[in-house]
């Protein structure tokens, strides 16, 4: 015997404050996991208790790019790849928003890689999301920087022979404060983990395994999503503080997931005013947090 | 649940109650929601939505515990749990318990 | 409104272009720029990097030449003017996200300081070979505006106009300037604070539910906000509606692409900027750009002294490149005579323009110099014949 169906007011989900419902059922697949981190990404803001108005957000192009169109923040769908200098221009020209770039793995490591490595290292104060499902979804299931070595796509048909990212050794190397990968299934802790995250500065860099059902499962014979969620349910192994070197992600191997590194360090804009502050001393104008808008 | 002993404070221990919300229309019939739900409350029903897919229902009354995990796995937002202050509920899970437990204790013996 | 004395630089100074662009930008209440460096632009962000932290601006230097785009086409909606500097092949990596700029009808300067190219070409020559990459640089159909200035003092002057220019049509800006002119150092006179005007960033008075980015109300451009006031809005480089929401049909393509053109094609007259000498009763007319205007002069007083009646019409705004003027004067005269220092660029808008009733003479100049005066003599007593 099954509850009766009560009549739903679609708005009444949890969730819709965060959402722009008028452009709900979203265009992502059946099993596709970007829809339940952004969920838990919407669940994290509403529990980091910060200002909505502040939060920008940011996407580049690809599945996982049409996360920004889906969010009720300021959102911006970028060119591909160039969504982290976007969101530093953000940043730097109103230095009180929270930018938060949403985007996938060839978008933001592919494409995006130099901008990537860039905004590590000057500890820009952005939180990057990575959505990694292993593959170029949104233009076919072509073979990505993170796809792993064997995994076929459609541009690797035999099977990719190419080595892929450690992505979380990446961002550590390059100087971020805050690396972790969870999967999506981690649902709890990955929210915990993105609220956390929301709290701290610095660039925060947080990696999401996710499945594409439509490409990278198909294309492999790996089922659909719910399979590749069972997969993650027996393979995924949490280690918190491990050394990033050791989190590479063979195909149908072990994820390790966890909070990998957690440091406090001055972001870009903390080293550009305290040194202008040493060197110029009064002279120095900082921007102001308002940002550079210059009105009567 | 099974208890391996009975808590010591088992009368004043309250199990939350929650009410499963689905909004069969959004739902795209990934199943997550059925494989993860920890009281094992939701299956695949028989219906179509009007996209075509099977959208999950509530076979188990009165079990869910409100952890929204549903809610939070669910790629489509399609689904989601209220709290339910219902006393019957309340009832009726400790009813279910008690018998668990008398069915465990004489297997036991057996 | 008058611009912030913070970045005035009032005084009688001895700049070069690339000094005096940056005064300019700075003078204009530019207060974010991301550049990249590349010889012979990068005074510009040296100037600009050295100023900017005693009046509340930002400068970074970027990784590349197109997170530098980016991150001026981002920092432009928190309603801060900014602006990036860059050379031949900087320009050519900055092309998708001017492109975005253009879609998402985001106002910000981008200048160009050519040298000769193409390639690495001549890193530290000038060269005028970029004029038609301005216009047609990035894919699909966009109208935006480009500036030549032919001096220091001008490349003061007119970047205050390109970002003026810049907020009121919500365009992204070429300011093109070139070699000669960014490391010619001249006398520029830059004016108190309280006679330079601005156009502020226009921003929207409507409520956060009645805001829809791209709703136009009968005015040539939308109203901005400025992202974290609380207006949530969404933009994006994909065809999008009204409220911004992608809207991929070839119904909105004709609105969308048919708006942002009008903009400027509707408004050609207000935008067009040209100057003219001694055009009444002239034979021929000699149109140049940038440094080869103030060379051209030279070759103008040469054929003027051998009898032919020349006249000059200096372009300052290239694009919308002035059709109509030129169209006119085709009807009049015999001969159009275009020096630049390219192998035939803005020549092809003349003779296009012309429409075969005067010709179109073109007087080229591969790039690494400037032109010998006596050759636009020659070209012009030859098209006086």
């Amino acid at each position: 015997m099954s509850t009766p169906a009560k009549p739903v007011n679609m708005d009444e989900h949890p969730i819709a404050p965060y959402l722009r419902m008028d452009r709900i059922p979203h265009i992502w697949c059946p099993t596709c996991g970007i829809g339940t981190v952004v969920k838990c990404f919407a669940t994290a803001l509403e529990e980091a208790d910060i200002d909505l108005d502040k939060v920008v957000i940011t996407s580049g192009i690809g599945c996982t790019g049409r996360v920004a169109g889906y969010m009720k923040l300021d959102a911006f769908h970028t060119t591909h790849g160039r969504a982290i200098p976007f969101a530093t221009g953000l940043k730097l020209g109103r230095p009180e928003l929270e930018s938060v770039v949403f985007s996938g793995d060839g978008d933001l490591s592919g494409i995006g890689g130099n901008h990537f490595i860039h905004a590590a290292r000057r500890n820009m104060d952005l939180l990057v999301i990575l959505v990694n499902n292993f593959i170029y979804g949104m233009t076919g299931g072509q073979n990505a920087p993170t796809t792993p070595i064997t995994a076929k796509s459609s541009t690797m048909p035999f099977g990719n022979f190419e080595r892929p990212f450690n992505l979380p050794h990446l961002a550590a190397s390059c100087g971020a404060t805050f690396v972790s990968r969870w999967t999506c299934l981690h649902i709890r802790r990955l929210t915990k983990c993105m609220r956390m995250a929301l709290r701290r500065k610095g660039f925060r860099f947080i990696e999401v395994i996710a499945p594409c059902s439509t490409l990278y499962s198909r294309l492999n014979r790996l089922g659909g999503g719910l399979e590749l969620m069972r997969f993650y349910h027996d393979n995924a192994k949490i280690k918190h503080g491990i050394d990033t070197r050791e989190v590479d992600i063979d195909f149908q191997d072990t994820i390790v997931c966890g909070n990998f590194v957690d440091e406090e360090k001055p972001t870009f804009l903390d080293m550009m005013n305290t040194h202008y502050e040493e060197v110029l001393g009064e002279k120095y104008v900082p921007m102001k947090p308002e940002g550079g808008w210059i009105h009567d | 649940m099974r208890y391996w002993r009975k808590p010591l404070d088992f009368d004043q221990v309250t199990v939350p109650h929650g009410e499963v919300v689905i909004i069969a229309d959004r739902c795209k019939g990934c199943a997550f929601c059925v494989e993860y739900c920890p009281k094992d409350v939701l299956v695949m029903s028989e219906d179509f939505n009007v996209k075509g897919y099977h959208p999950p229902e509530v076979v188990v009354e009165g079990e869910c515990v409100n952890c929204n995990l549903c809610e939070m796995i669910c790629p489509d937002f399609a689904i989601f749990c209220v709290p339910a202050n219902d006393v019957a509920a309340v009832d009726a899970v400790r009813s279910i318990a008690a018998e668990e437990d008398a069915n465990a204790e004489e297997e036991a013996l057996n | 409104m008058k611009t912030d004395p913070a970045g005035v630089l009032t005084g009688v100074h001895y700049l070069d272009g690339d000094y005096a662009c940056g005064e300019g930008a700075m003078a204009a209440g530019c207060r974010f720029v991301a550049g990249y460096p590349i010889t012979p632009s990068t005074e510009v962000v040296e100037r600009i990097s050295r100023r900017f932290p005693v009046m509340g601006g930002t400068f970074i230097q970027m990784e590349d030449e197109l997170a530098s785009m980016a991150a001026v086409a981002g920092a432009a909606w928190t309603g801060t003017k900014s602006m990036t500097v860059t050379s031949g092949p900087g320009f050519s990596l900055m092309m998708e996200n001017i492109g975005l700029a253009a879609m998402m009808e985001t106002p910000c300067v981008v200048v160009n300081v050519q040298r000769g190219g193409p390639s690495t070409g001549l890193p530290t020559m000038v060269g005028q070979a970029d004029m038609m990459q301005a216009r047609w640089g990035s894919h699909g159909d966009y109208e935006l505006i480009a500036m030549s200035p032919q001096s220091p003092q001008e490349a003061f002057d007119l970047t205050i106009d390109a970002f003026n220019l810049a907020e009121t049509y919500r365009v992204p800006v070429m300011f093109m300037m070139d070699e000669c002119v960014g490391h010619m150092t001249e006398k520029v006179v830059i004016p108190d604070a309280g006679e330079i005007d601005v156009i502020p960033r226009l921003l929207s008075d409507k409520s956060p539910e009645e805001y829809q980015p791209y709703a136009i109300n009968g005015r040539p451009v939308p109203e901005m906000v400025r992202a974290g006031d609380g207006y949530r809005f969404h933009t994006t480089g994909l065809t999008h509606d009204d409220r911004g929401y992608p809207d991929m049909s070839a119904e909105r393509q004709q609105i969308n692409v048919q708006r942002i053109m009008d903009k400027i094609l509707l408004n050609v007259d207000d935008i067009v900027r040209y100057e003219e000498e001694e055009i009444e009763g002239a034979e021929v007319v000699v149109v140049a750009y940038g440094i080869t205007a103030r060379v051209a002069r030279m070759g103008i007083d040469l054929a003027r002294k051998k009898g032919v009646k020349v006249g000059f019409l200096r372009l300052v705004v290239v694009w919308p490149f002035p059709e109509k003027r030129i169209a006119e004067l085709a009807g009049q005269i015999k001969a159009f005579v275009v020096p630049e220092i390219n192998l035939g660029q803005m020549v092809l808008e003349v003779e296009r323009c012309s429409a075969g009733r005067a010709a179109a003479v073109h007087v080229p100049h591969a790039g690494g110099g400037v032109h010998d005066p006596k050759s636009i003599c020659k070209a012009i007593v030859e098209a006086a014949k």
